[in-house]
């Protein structure tokens, strides 16, 4: 598996706006059924990095290849019609609309010809039930509106709808974000769905603990450079969870929290101290 | 031949509801109650007034279909989240670009044939649309803003215009031009039915109301205005051609408000300036009242072609009582409201079942 060559790469990318360096010489790459995990806090530059690979932004220096081949990008969609599918956290879905019109959006399946094409509904709330099963998720009425949904099967449906449409390369954009721990779990499940069907992902994430399960590449960014590039076999969970946000900081961040409660005596400040503190580990 | 035909397999999780709860869940069901309650209203206040009969159907219709065929174009433009307040004026401004191209040259038109004098103006109101359309997409200011400015131009247009060319605000004579018949006969004439008199325009409002109803629901282009309404961003990252769609849209409704003019044109054999004034305002509410969202993304052709329904039972009933016309508008504003207040809870108490 790991000596496939990558489906998507880049090499030395650097982004600026004007002054503002966003990325700076950053490297990484996912294979076909891997799971690439991309790590980092806010202002990381993760959102920079999304809009490159997804087209929304050319880089300024630096190649991009995919399947082999160098290539830019003039438009989202030209990325999308490559097959390389970005899942955002919150543009995934319309809440008013019914899932399968949701599914199809953009892409809608015609019957008929000339002035009497229309749309093929019946195809497509049964393609949408088909392809939500295949996935492993169970809708139970395609006429729900997304609306209706938790956050994980939204994401869910997103995913599901990205690899129905020929995606090869799955950009994910913090889908674990915004949502409760089962739900978490669902969309990882999901995450792990798409990597058996032969699809490389690009996970988003700040969270560690949602990146090692379903990870078996770890990018980790900092201050829009590549802090550390890991296989899931050189770094166990606790020394990624150090790195994330550097030990250091959650060391400080410990102290403050202990002061503060100590001068306010509050006891979940004061829990909330111990727990970073234990997740910090002893350098 | 009693049992029942095979159905899809139905998930466990979904329950069976009734008919009147699936019914109540379509954003036409509180415009389709309210129109019943407000005939039954009218039925009973006004039964000495003659309301229960042919002839009050008939003015009801009439009245109906034109500003139908707005409020229905209207109403796709809204559920994709947009607004038009120029339709009215645009109503008056084709009209009077219709009249102004076929009057002869002494009373100081321009005495065109009529069939390249209506191409040229449904060209020209199609242009409004588009310019309107164009406006919004690019500058990306609230089309409340630049429909409002259009609705203040096109009016002034159809006053300056006229009043320039032949000093006069109202040309007639629609009749006496080469083509009339034939344009009355499709657009303009009455039908006798029952003892009463139908507008052709009703059979119009109908025909446009399925059509547009087909295309929501039923195609690509419908699918996509329920998109762009519900997020125009999260459209457009699935490739749909936001801009394209909202533009067409603008010229929906300027082509729907070309219509009215000639289909009034053609009914009173002249254009006045100030036809269609508040018609906007009427097809918005006629949308609103059939269900329509006001923030896009949710709602129906049907339903704002009841809300027209709707807003003309009101109107007509209102006259038929005999209530001072001073009164009227107050009338009209409060029952309307109500409409909207009572569609919406009818909506909800639907959807929570």
């Amino acid at each position: 598996m790991s000596d496939a060559q990558p489906i998507l790469e880049i090499n030395n990318v650097s982004k600026y706006f004007g002054s503002v360096i966003a990325l700076q010489d950053v490297s990484m790459f996912v294979r076909p059924g891997e799971v690439t995990c991309l790590l980092g806090d806010n202002g990381a530059g993760k959102s920079t990095l999304i809009k490159t690979l997804a087209g929304v932004h050319k880089p300024s220096e630096g190649s991009y290849r995919f399947e082999g081949n160098e290539v830019e990008f003039e438009s989202p969609r030209q990325a999308l019609d490559m097959g390389i599918a970005t899942v955002y956290q919150d543009l995934a879905m319309i809440p008013l609309m019914s899932i399968w019109r949701n599914f199809f959006l953009g892409s809608e399946p015609t019957i008929g010809f000339g002035p009497f094409k229309r749309f093929d509904v019946d195809s497509a709330k049964r393609v949408t039930r088909e392809e939500m099963a295949k996935m492993g998720i169970d809708i139970r009425d395609p006429d729900q509106p997304v609306g209706t949904l938790s956050g994980g099967e939204r994401q869910s449906v997103a995913i599901a709808r990205a690899v129905y449409f020929g995606a090869k390369v799955l950009i994910l954009d913090e889908p674990t974000a915004a949502l409760g721990v089962k739900q978490a779990g669902v969309v990882l499940k999901y995450i792990l769905q798409a990597k058996r069907r032969g699809i490389g992902v690009i996970f988003i994430t700040h969270n560690p603990h949602h990146a090692y399960p379903v990870g078996d590449h770890f990018v980790i960014l900092r201050r829009g450079q590549v802090y550390g590039d890991y296989t899931k076999a050189e770094i166990p969970l606790e020394q990624l969870v150090q790195m994330m946000a550097g030990g250091a900081d959650l060391q400080a961040l410990s102290h403050e929290l202990e002061s503060a409660s100590g001068d306010e005596g509050e006891d979940d400040l004061a829990s909330a101290a111990r727990e970073f503190r234990q997740e910090a580990g002893n350098e | 031949m009693t049992q029942e035909t095979a159905s899809p397999p139905l998930d466990e999780r979904v329950r069976k509801v009734s008919l009147a709860t699936r019914l109540g869940t379509r954003p036409e069901f509180g415009a389709l109650v309210a129109l019943i309650v407000v005939w039954v209203f009218f039925a009973i206040v006004a039964n000495d007034n003659n309301f229960v009969s042919w002839a009050t159907t008939a003015a009801i219709l009439n009245r109906a279909a034109p500003l139908g065929i707005l409020a229905v174009a209207v109403a796709l433009l809204m559920i994709s989240g947009e607004f038009d307040l120029s339709v009215g004026s645009v109503v008056g401004f084709a009209g009077m670009a219709i009249m102004l191209l076929v009057t002869s040259s002494s009373q100081g038109g321009y005495a065109w044939p009529l069939l390249p004098a209506l191409l040229l103006a449904v060209v020209i109101t199609l242009g409004v649309g588009f310019l309107n359309g164009l406006m919004v997409v690019t500058t990306k200011l609230p089309s409340f803003i630049i429909t409002l400015g259009a609705l203040f131009v096109f009016r002034g247009l159809a006053t300056a215009i006229p009043r320039t060319l032949t000093n006069r605000t109202q040309l007639g004579a629609f009749d006496s031009i080469p083509g009339f018949d034939g344009l009355n006969a499709v657009l303009g004439q009455k039908v006798e039915l029952f003892g009463a008199r139908f507008d052709i325009g009703i059979l119009w409002w109908l025909v446009i109301t399925a059509l547009a109803t087909w295309v929501l629901t039923r195609t690509r282009i419908g699918n996509w205005i329920f998109g762009v309404g519900g997020d125009d961003n999260a459209s457009r990252n699935v490739g749909v051609p936001v801009n394209k769609l909202k533009i067409s849209l603008f010229m929906t409704t300027a082509f729907a408000a070309f219509l009215v003019a000639l289909m009034q044109v053609t009914q009173f054999k002249s254009a006045d300036s100030l036809r269609g004034e508040l018609q906007e305002f009427n097809a918005i509410i006629a949308a609103v009242v059939g269900g329509v969202l006001l923030t896009g993304g949710y709602g129906s052709v049907i339903g704002a072609a009841l809300g027209a329904l709707i807003f003309a039972m009101v109107q007509q009933g209102i006259i038929i009582t005999g209530v001072d016309g001073d009164w009227f508008k107050v009338f009209v504003g409060a029952i309307l409201v109500v409409a909207v207040i009572f569609n919406n809870f009818v909506r909800q108490q639907a959807q929570k079942r």
